[in-house]
């Protein structure tokens, strides 16, 4: 029994803990928003929060979340950085086919949260992981900039 | 020759089917159709039945107007534009529209297609009339109930945000007549809004679906959760047409949480499932169960390739997609020739395919992330002998289409499944399961040679492309391929060349090894365009003219081209100087229904190119919502812009080689360039806006390479 904590509710978890965190949100705990694109790292459409830093919950087994706190996009607009990216991403009309967008927010959350100020190069480094079909990334990056305050 | 399902006619004096429905709880529900509306209708209308009356608009006596989207949310913007046009002639109120999915239903089938389905870039081409009038129909009604309770003329009351309005300044909500209008006569004819009186269409409305992408609730078919639902993941046979030759099926079983091992059959192949209680336990079932295949390994990338070129270099069985005077006889002062070459590339959408399917004795529900509900219903009906009314399609948001959705694999897969599991089971495809499950882009090389006089003039354009029919087996060949037995995807973008040349000659050879290729977002635009944009320019080269100059001269006679070739150029500075080290490139581009052109500013950065900037000049008509126009045009150009540098597929041994975005890479934050798109205000029909915007992205791109390296890049994906 692996036990850890998502979205602030204490859980308990006993699957096979090599299973990667991804599918224990998605199958395990009906937390849809956070996506599956790749199952290697590639694409960032499942990124979570671990303890605060953006994680691809695709490669992190289960076991290795015991005792930690996972935030999901499901809960991120609780947080302050949270919030002001999905108002953001409202006010830019980011998505369009949507998938990605889970992935993108938490990204940009945990960018914003460490760098209220990020720079075009901080963007392309915090963003450049995640991959969106769309071509949403224009404005993803103005949306960034939304958030913090900043001109793009 | 033109392209058919470019040809969707916006017919005004048609005829209009109403029928009124009073809904429970006193509302109204009006829905409107016309009859066939296009060549390519008739031609398929095997995929569906007759178009019947159905709603598309209901207003609740909560003053809740609810409008009935039958198109596939795919990040196009439909669930917006759509209900946009509806709500622009009801002169509702905006902010309390809301939408609901259109169910699989024969009223549903998309005139311009043929089923019900989202494609080719026909969404508010076809909509753009019948829903108009589906919400001036129901507008028509409320001022009739109104008038006939404050006993008035109806022609002295007004409508204004979800209102009536009399004379006097009286006031009736939608909400409080709609129990009345429900009862009254349909109107025979209705007179829609001349476009300047357009308050909503043409202004950048928010997406209705933006905030259910931005907290994780808007629903995705992956994330279809039913109870006793299991999860099936397949290995497929890794060899174009194989079989199985062993498997270990104890060992899959062995994995906790397996419950069954079962064969699967689609069009592409065949495969094993297993079926197990959650995604992990299925996938790990599926790599124990360690699937050994045999077939045509012979199959290869490099043998292709020479038997395209081959094909290219002998014509044999070519076939005249256009001829106009005479290439032999042209008497060039200059000649030139050029071969191009794409190869295969996959739609890569981020939701890999899947489908949930349940299939019970008396119906089948399916939950889909699919372009063609219809054909799913279709096709669902065929494989169990029920009818279609039995079989009911839940189409949820869509993680990327691209054309790949179009295709029923996914579907086909998850009835079979579920018939043998007697149990509601959701296929998901591993992204390795998606990128080398093929419906790829047809692989393509084209010929061409040209001639000019000793002014510059073009005097001969002559060329000869080689690819696979795509639409063999799509179900669409009586619309897509003609009597003469040409695919008018394969020649789309090359047969319908724009520029005034007096000798033409198009042809086409098909080739047919044997690979599932399939509709990719623009289709035969997508290669065609680059070879002809790429060779026009190879010849305002050996003329010796600008390139913008060049086109414009050869484009008298299509204004709509040519204004987006100025518009860009302005737009771009073109002919202005740039720093060192960078250069401009452009091209244009015709597609369904809209005219694009595109100014791509290139540099090399450590010896990769890198585009920086974009410049979109779009007339795409009169449009719906010029937000979604941009959105689409710089998705376009992030999808043609990820085929122009990294898209390839190859085979080695009759197995795709790449399985995931590691080496099926895609444009990603840091390579995009900064995308501006400009609208050239018409009042044309509107054009389609999903696609126009790719196909000149790679041709601007190789041109702006040329610009700054002296170098013709006539390969994609392009090596420096």
């Amino acid at each position: 029994m692996i036990s850890f904590t998502v979205n602030g509710k204490t859980v308990q978890s006993n699957v096979s803990p090599d299973t990667p965190l991804l599918w224990v949100l998605r199958d395990s705990l009906n937390l849809t928003g956070t996506k599956y694109g790749c199952g290697i790292a590639q694409c960032g459409a499942c990124t979570v929060h671990i303890n605060g830093a953006p994680t691809r919950s695709c490669v992190t087994p289960v076991s290795a979340v015991a005792g930690k706190k996972i935030t999901t996009i499901e809960a991120v607009g609780a947080t302050k950085a949270g919030k002001a990216v999905q108002q953001a991403w409202i006010a830019e009309d980011v998505p369009q086919c949507g998938y990605c967008q889970s992935g993108q927010i938490m990204s940009a959350t945990a960018l914003l949260a460490g760098n209220p100020k990020p720079s075009d190069a901080d963007i392309d480094a915090a963003m450049s992981g995640n991959i969106c079909r769309c071509g949403t990334y224009n404005r993803i990056r103005a949306a960034i900039h939304r958030a913090a305050g900043t001109k793009a | 020759m033109g392209n058919r399902y470019e040809e969707i006619e916006v017919d005004e004096s048609r005829r209009t089917f109403l029928k009124v429905t009073a809904l429970a709880g006193g509302g109204l529900a009006v829905g409107v159709f016309l009859p066939g509306a296009s060549r390519l209708a008739e031609a398929a209308a095997h995929m569906g039945k007759p178009f019947a009356p159905n709603a598309w608009v209901r207003i609740g006596s909560n003053n809740v107007v609810t409008i009935i989207v039958d198109k596939s949310e795919m990040g196009q913007g439909v669930y917006t534009s759509m209900p946009m046009l509806v709500a622009e002639e009801l002169d509702a109120d905006w902010s309390k529209i809301k939408m609901d999915v259109a169910p699989a239903a024969p009223e549903y089938v998309n005139p311009g297609l043929g089923a019900q389905a989202t494609g080719g870039s026909t969404s508010v081409r076809v909509s753009w009339m019948p829903l108009r009038r589906a919400g001036a129909s129901a507008r028509a009604l409320l001022v009739a109930a109104a008038a006939d309770t404050w006993k008035v003329d109806a022609a002295t009351l007004r409508t204004e945000n979800g209102s009536v309005i009399g004379p006097d300044g009286k006031k009736a909500t939608y909400g409080s007549l709609a129990a009345k209008a429900a009862t009254l006569p349909p109107p025979n004819d209705v007179k829609l809004k001349d476009p300047k009186d357009f308050k909503l269409l043409g202004t950048p409305a928010k997406r209705l679906d933006t905030p259910l992408k931005t907290n994780g609730s808007a629903k995705f078919g992956i994330d279809t959760n039913l109870p006793g639902m299991l999860t099936a993941v397949i290995a497929r046979s890794t060899i174009v047409g194989g079989t199985l030759t062993s498997m270990n099926e104890a060992a899959a079983k062995a994995v906790k949480g397996v419950k069954m091992v079962v064969p699967t059959k689609t069009p592409t192949g065949n495969g094993v499932a297993v079926i197990a209680d959650s995604f992990w336990a299925a996938k790990q079932g599926r790599d124990a169960l360690d699937a050994k295949w045999a077939g045509n390994t012979n199959l290869s990338t490099a043998g292709m390739q020479k038997d395209m070129r081959e094909l290219s270099d002998s014509g044999k069985d070519a076939k005249t997609a256009r001829k106009e005077g005479d290439v032999q006889s042209a008497k060039p002062a200059k000649t030139i020739e050029a071969v191009y070459e794409v190869p295969y590339v996959a739609h890569a959408t981020m939701e890999p395919m899947n489908c949930t399917a349940w299939v019970k004795a008396d119906g089948i529900e399916i939950w889909a992330p699919t372009q063609a509900p219809g054909v799913n219903q279709f096709i669902a009906a065929q494989m169990t002998g029920m009818k279609s009314s039995q079989i009911k399609v839940h189409t949820t948001f869509l993680g990327g289409g691209f054309g790949r959705r179009f295709a029923p694999d996914f579907m086909i897969e998850a009835v079979q499944l579920s018939i043998a599991a007697k149990a509601p089971v959701r296929v998901v495809y591993t992204r390795e399961d998606d990128t080398k499950g093929y419906y790829y882009r047809p692989m393509a090389i084209c010929k061409i040679k040209g001639g000019l006089d000793d002014s510059g003039n073009p005097v001969s354009f002559d060329a000869r492309t080689v690819c696979e029919s795509l639409t063999v087996g799509t179900g669409a060949e009586p619309a897509l391929i003609t009597n003469e037995g040409i695919d008018l995807t394969s020649v789309e973008g090359l047969a319908d060349l724009a520029y005034s040349v007096p000798n033409i000659n198009i042809e086409w050879v098909k080739y047919s090894p044997g690979v599932r290729t399939w509709f990719w977002r623009s289709v035969g635009n997508s290669q065609n365009y680059f070879f002809t944009e790429s060779f026009i320019d190879e010849m305002a080269t050996a003329a010796g003219k600008d390139p913008v100059e060049f086109r414009r001269a050869l484009l008298t006679k299509h204004p709509r081209h040519r204004g987006v070739l100025d518009l860009a150029a302005e737009k771009a500075g073109w002919g202005r100087p740039l720093p060192a080290g960078r250069a401009r490139g452009v091209a244009v581009a015709s597609s369904f229904g809209t005219y694009v052109a595109e100014v791509a500013e290139v540099s090399l950065d450590g010896g990769k190119p890198r585009v920086h900037r974009v410049v979109v000049a779009v007339d795409c008509g009169m449009t719906v919502n010029p937000d979604t126009i941009a959105a689409q045009m710089q998705s376009s150009v992030a999808f043609g812009l990820s085929a122009a540098l990294y898209g390839k597929i190859t085979l080695k041994d009759g197995q795709v080689e790449q399985p995931n975005f590691h080496d099926y890479p895609v444009v990603r934050m840091n390579e995009m360039p900064n995308v501006e798109v400009h609208l050239i205000k018409s009042g044309e029909a509107p054009g389609g806006v999903g696609e126009p915007g790719l196909p000149p992205c790679a041709p601007a791109v190789a041109n702006a390479l040329f610009a700054l390296t002296g170098k013709r890049y006539r390969t994609l994906p392009i090596a420096v």
